[in-house]
C-alpha cells in the first residue's frame, strides 16, 4: 500500500492526514510537494489536506489547483486511483474541476470550528463503505469558505446519482442541501470539508472518522 | 497595455458579504440602497499584443470561478 499526501504552501493539517494514514495503514505516506511535476510510481492513494494553500489567495484552492502537481493527481483520479480532499483539498478538488460546484465563503461570514453531526448518505463508496446508510457521525470542521454551492441542475445530478456522501444535520456554513461531501462520478474522488484525519483516536474526542480510512484503504492494507 | 478584470458574483449567488455591508449601510442611515455586491478586480499590465482570447483564457482559467463568477475585461489603455 503506497499513499501520498500532497502539501502546498499553506497547507497545515498534512501532518494529520500523514499521521492517519499511518496509523489505518501501517506505514508512512509518501509526502509530495506541489512543485513536483509527477507523482511517485504505483500509488495506491492521494490525499489532499486541509490548511490555506497559498493563503487562499484569488480564491481558496484556485492556485493550488493550477500547481504543477495537480495535473499528476487529475491523470491518477482518471486512472481511478482514490483521491480524497479534505476542506482546503476538496476546494482544491473543485478548482480543478475534479469535482463540481465551487466552495463560497460562509454564509455567516464566521469561521466555523467545531465537531459537526453529519449523515452519511451514500454507504457504498470505498470512502464510505465502513459507514451505514443514513448513519449519524461526528467529525470536525474548521473552515471560512465551506459554502458547497452548485446549480440546481448539478445538485439535482450529484443527488439522482449518489453522489453526495455527506450531509450537515445542522449546515452551518450554507451549503446548498446541506452537501458537506460529495463524490466524482466514477466514485474514486471524494472532497469533504469536515477533517475525518482529526477524528481517528480517541484522544481526539471521537473516532469517528478512522472508518472513512478504513474503509477507503480496506483492500490495500494487507 | 493596461487592463482591468472585473470578477462579480453570478446574480443569483448569494453575496453574505455584499449582504453585510448592506446592513451596515442601512445602519448609517442610507436607506435607498437596494442591493450591495462585492467583487474583485484584478489590474494586470500585459504586453500589448496580448488578444483579447488570451485575456479570456486567463479569466476563465483562474481569475473567475465561472461556477460562481462573472468577468469582464476592460482594456484601460496602452502604455
Amino acid at each position: 500500500m503506497k499513499s501520498a499526501v500532497i502539501t502546498f504552501p499553506g497547507s497545515n493539517c498534512d501532518r494529520d492526514m500523514a499521521v492517519a494514514l499511518r496509523q489505518v495503514s501501517g506505514r508512512d505516506p509518501l509526502r509530495v510537494w506541489h512543485g513536483d511535476a509527477d507523482l511517485p510510481d504505483g500509488l495506491d492513494f492521494i490525499a489532499l489536506p486541509g490548511g490555506f494553500s497559498y493563503g487562499d489567495y484569488l480564491r481558496s484552492g484556485a492556485m493550488a489547483a493550477n500547481s504543477p502537481i495537480m495535473r499528476s493527481v487529475a491523470a491518477a483520479a482518471a486512472r481511478g486511483v482514490p483521491v480524497l480532499g479534505v476542506c482546503n483539498g476538496f476546494q482544491v478538488l473543485t478548482e480543478a474541476g475534479l469535482l463540481p460546484g465551487a466552495l463560497m465563503r460562509n454564509a455567516r461570514q464566521t469561521f466555523i470550528c467545531r465537531t459537526v453531526e453529519l449523515r452519511v448518505e451514500n454507504a457504498e463508496s470505498r470512502f464510505t463503505r465502513a459507514y451505514e446508510p443514513g448513519e449519524t457521525i461526528r467529525i470536525p470542521v474548521a473552515h471560512h469558505d465551506g459554502n458547497y454551492y452548485a446549480d440546481q441542475t448539478v445538485l439535482d445530478r450529484l443527488e439522482g446519482e449518489g453522489r453526495v456522501a455527506f450531509r450537515y444535520l445542522d449546515n452551518a456554513n450554507g451549503s446548498q442541501r446541506d452537501i458537506a461531501g460529495i463524490l466524482n462520478e466514477a466514485g474514486n474522488v471524494l472532497g469533504m470539508m469536515p477533517h475525518p484525519e482529526r477524528a481517528v483516536e480517541e484522544a481526539h474526542g471521537g473516532t469517528d472518522g478512522r472508518r472513512l480510512f478504513e474503509g477507503a484503504l480496506r483492500e490495500l492494507v494487507g | 497595455m493596461k487592463v482591468r478584470i472585473h470578477v462579480s458574483l453570478k446574480p443569483g449567488v448569494l453575496d453574505p458579504q455584499g449582504r453585510a455591508v448592506h446592513h451596515a449601510l442601512e445602519g448609517l442611515g442610507y436607506d435607498g440602497v437596494k442591493d450591495v455586491r462585492i467583487g474583485r478586480q484584478v489590474e494586470m499590465d500585459v504586453a500589448d499584443d496580448t488578444g483579447d482570447a488570451a485575456l479570456d483564457e486567463m479569466c476563465r482559467r483562474l481569475l473567475a470561478n465561472t461556477v460562481i463568477e462573472d468577468y469582464r475585461i476592460e482594456k484601460v489603455g496602452v502604455a
